[in-house]
């Protein structure tokens, strides 16, 4: 059979077939070789998974939506690194599925929040954001407050972290056997915080750490 | 860096696909059709037939151009594998010499400020403006555009300080941050902590049951709130102890507030900015904070 325009334009299954592997060039040569980039598999030095309640305070911050607003991106410019601190590295987020780095910014980028602000600082912002920034459009999340954990995105937390660690994520059976418990009657509030304070604090902020940058992946080749 | 394997890989495929292109477009643009002459594709929809035109001339050498500009780039960007192009460029690196130019550039400014008494620093206005600078990006979030701070996050305007307001402290403040800390007291029980109340609002001359604060005046001594806050209640700016005695407040000069912070106790911290800032930047902003309280007409 030979393949002509004629028969192209006249069979739609063989067009369809014909783009998609045209297509899947240009994405294959972009994507696969990402498996085997160091920068992106390993993790950087002290990188650890995100503990119960972090993970469930992730699970928050995807339910209510934080990251239409919230990128997790320090992209390498002075004028980010100034604001935020270290540019974000792909090793910093080996562990995320799926990572948060979004691309749109109403709010502050959020990648290097932990350690910022004090913990009461975001229980009040987030319960009311005008509260302590009269100019913020951010909506309030009063009802964080008052839901506990447990018994939303902590009821399966146990089952989400066996899910995780088929996709590589070095969760222990303790960490499993464990996550019920270390989550307790914390209320969403608790566990969102938890987890805003625990983003990016790994690489180092100053100015002058920041003039001589960490190698992105300490074991590249 | 890719494996090396991978980086064969993707080198091949990379300009497999550019040359494949190049191919493509020599291929197609070989067949030379008679002049005068032009055929159809020979197939028609609905009474519609399509000419058999080659692409224009300047088409295909747009087509052409694209080609070669791809060429290029793989070869002087990182664009082949491990390759690192003939540009040696990366986004660090791009990053790098940013900042490298504008240490250069602003370097010595800082380094100057650096030298500066921040008392100094605070008369001159173009480094209280630099402060207020610094002041809006990484100070407002707690303490407000107009520093006037909010519940919970102290004014800096009104030349009350919890830890000092020397231009020594504040810069202490800001370097290494501070943690407030007051312990609950619930298990003074109900009444107690009421009587304490009491006597808390009647030291700043707020509306009290004067029985009340009678008795909450000895509790004041026995229950180990003079321990931080005075025996006067005037505070300690060593650990941070609030005056109780000039009315301002931080959380609050309710009854119930009081209540709420006598029961629950209060946690605050302020983080530290030695790790975020230098230390020009650092000074400039305890100047820009001291400036604000001495400004005669700040109210």
């Amino acid at each position: 059979m030979k393949i002509t325009q004629e028969l192209v334009e006249r069979k739609v299954g063989l067009l369809i077939v014909l783009t998609f592997l045209t297509v899947l060039v240009g994405g294959a040569i972009e994507i696969i070789p990402l498996f085997w980039q160091k920068s992106t598999t390993t993790p950087i030095e002290g990188l650890k998974p995100y503990d119960a309640v972090r993970l469930v305070g992730r699970d928050i911050y995807i339910r209510e939506g934080c990251y239409n607003c919230h990128s997790q991106m320090i992209r390498p410019f002075r004028a980010e690194t100034e604001r935020y601190g270290h540019y974000s590295v792909g090793g910093e987020s080996v562990y995320d599925h799926p990572f948060q780095w979004g691309s749109k910014r109403t709010g502050p980028d959020l990648a290097r929040v932990g350690g910022r602000y004090s913990d009461t600082w975001h229980m009040v912002h987030l319960n009311n954001p005008r509260d302590v920034v009269p100019e913020s459009n951010m909506p309030a999340y009063p009802h964080l407050m008052t839901t506990k954990a447990a018994a939303t995105v902590g009821s399966d937390v146990d089952a989400k972290m066996v899910a995780l660690r088929r996709v590589g994520v070095p969760y222990s059976d303790e960490d499993i056997a464990g996550a019920k418990e270390a989550i307790g009657d914390k209320t969403e509030m608790d566990v969102l915080v938890a987890y805003l304070q625990g983003l990016g604090t790994l690489l180092p902020n100053t100015a002058a750490a920041t003039a001589a940058p960490a190698p992105a992946a300490p074991a590249a080749q | 860096m890719l494996t090396s394997v991978a980086s064969i890989i993707v080198t091949i495929v990379v300009l497999g696909s550019i040359l494949g292109c190049g191919f493509i477009l020599w291929n197609q643009s070989r067949v030379k059709l008679p002049k005068g002459k032009v055929e159809t594709t020979g197939h028609e929809w609905d009474g519609l037939e399509e000419y058999n035109n080659p692409l224009p001339k300047w088409w295909m050498w747009l087509f052409w151009i694209t080609v070669v500009f791809a060429l290029a780039y793989v070869f002087l960007y990182p664009g082949l594998g491990n390759n690192k192009g003939l540009l040696d460029w990366s986004s660090t690196g791009q990053w790098q010499k940013e900042v490298n130019k504008a240490d250069e550039q602003y370097g010595p400014l800082f380094a100057k400020y650096a030298q500066t008494p921040i008392a100094d620093l605070a008369q001159d206005p173009q480094a209280v403006e630099v402060g207020k600078r610094l002041y809006l990006t990484y100070c407002y979030q707690c303490h407000g555009s107009d520093a006037r701070g909010a519940k919970g996050f102290p004014n800096l305007t009104d030349n009350d300080w919890l830890y000092g307001g020397s231009p020594e402290t504040i810069l202490q403040t800001i370097t290494a941050g501070r943690n407030g800390m007051m312990p609950p007291h619930a298990h003074l029980g109900a009444e107690a902590i009421k009587d304490l109340a009491n006597y808390v609002r009647s030291l700043s001359g707020l509306a009290n049951d004067s029985l009340a604060a009678a008795k909450g005046r000895e509790l004041f001594a026995s229950s180990g709130c003079a321990g931080c806050h005075g025996a006067d209640a005037k505070g300690n700016q060593a650990i941070g102890a609030p005056n109780l005695t000039d009315n301002v407040w931080l959380y609050g000069s309710s009854e119930k507030t009081i209540t709420e912070t006598i029961v629950n106790g209060r946690q605050n911290m302020m983080p530290a900015f030695a790790d975020r800032l230098n230390e020009g930047k650092l000074k400039l902003l305890s100047a820009y904070v001291y400036s604000l309280s001495q400004k005669p007409a700040a109210k």
